[in-house]
């Protein structure tokens, strides 16, 4: 695919392609800060303010702030860190949640007014915090079982005829070291940057066809276009939420694997 | 007169399976919560689960629909 934005001079509409995920810098040319870095930047800030905030005066009544505050991580704790590793999860409670939020704001960044893109949809992100996500739970059990014991327990699991394990060895290392993050990354980002192309389809074929193709076959297709964009926002607000809880989903059930007993 | 790349059929094929894999994930997550109703929870997030990396096919085609 070509970025198709450079061929908008001929008539017609042309359709949106990756080039849509491309920012020029805000400060004009030679400078590196981009919309989606500042997207990260202020969701980080908003992050880190809404705890403060929610945590700077805590009490047995909790306000508001402390009582939303409170749920979120609370969700985190309950549904996710106990639910998928168990009461020794407890310790990694602080990433999990730290992930899921910043994961979360940036995705949602994607249906704010004037923000409006997921800055989760650039791939370096995602594959940052896999990276992560990858060295903690192989950190984690190397210290649980030591070096050798750790990768005895994953490419050897017992109970197995030893012929197979010339197959297993192979793709049960391979598996965890290299495609276990690598899917993390893929999934997250390509969820987003799907997710931000059907709506700047949605949002941009609409208008095509009420403004420029017009008619009154125009309008009415370009109407049930528009209309379908709000309703794709909405289910987009839906993924994207999900998507940040599947990442830590899966971040939690890869340290609670590692810190399995047995496999 | 059409226009397009022929990645998108084949990403168009490539979704099939995934969708179908999700399909049953979620069917018979819909039939475990008819049969018992208390065990919501714990086959909520297994499904999601199961999603997830169900999809995670359909996430490849696509990024490598754009990518190829």
């Amino acid at each position: 695919m070509s970025s198709t934005y450079l061929a908008a001079e001929g008539e017609g509409f042309v359709s949106p392609g990756p080039g849509t995920f491309v920012y020029p810098p805000l400060f004009g040319e030679g400078t590196f800060f981009t919309k989606p870095m500042l997207i990260t930047v202020l969701g980080t800030i908003a992050i880190g303010l809404f705890f403060y905030l929610a945590a700077r005066r805590a009490a047995m009544v909790p306000s508001k702030t402390q009582y939303i505050g409170e749920s979120a991580y609370g969700f985190v704790r309950n549904s996710i860190a106990l639910d998928a590793i168990g009461k020794q999860g407890l310790k990694y409670v602080p990433y999990l949640a730290t992930t899921f939020f910043f994961l979360a704001v940036l995705n949602i960044a994607g249906i704010i007014p004037v923000l409006q893109f997921p800055a989760t949809s650039r791939i370096a992100l995602p594959l940052f915090l896999a990276v992560i996500t990858c060295l903690i739970f192989n950190a984690i059990g190397i210290k649980k079982h030591g070096l050798f014991g750790y990768f005895k327990d994953l490419m050897f699991p017992p109970g197995i005829p030893w012929p197979v394990y010339i197959l297993l060895a192979p793709i049960e290392f391979v598996s965890t070291i290299i495609i276990r993050p690598l899917t993390l990354t893929l999934r997250l980002t390509f969820n987003m940057f799907a997710g931000h192309l059907v709506l700047v389809l949605f949002i941009l074929g609409g208008e095509y066809l009420v403004f420029e193709y017009g008619g009154v076959v125009g309008v009415a297709a370009g109407s049930v276009a528009l209309f379908g964009s709000l309703v794709l926002t909405a289910f987009e607000g839906f993924v994207q939420l999900l998507q940040a809880y599947v990442f830590t989903l899966l971040s939690a059930l890869y340290i609670g694997g590692a810190l399995a007993d047995e496999h | 007169m059409l226009e397009g790349n022929v990645n998108m059929v084949g990403y168009g094929l490539a979704a099939i399976g995934p969708g179908i894999g999700i399909g049953l994930i979620f069917a018979a997550y819909i039939s475990g919560v008819a049969r018992q109703p208390e065990a919501r929870g714990v086959l909520q997030s297994i499904a999601i689960l199961g999603f997830a990396l169900a999809e995670a096919l359909a996430i490849i085609g696509i990024g490598l629909a754009f990518a190829l």
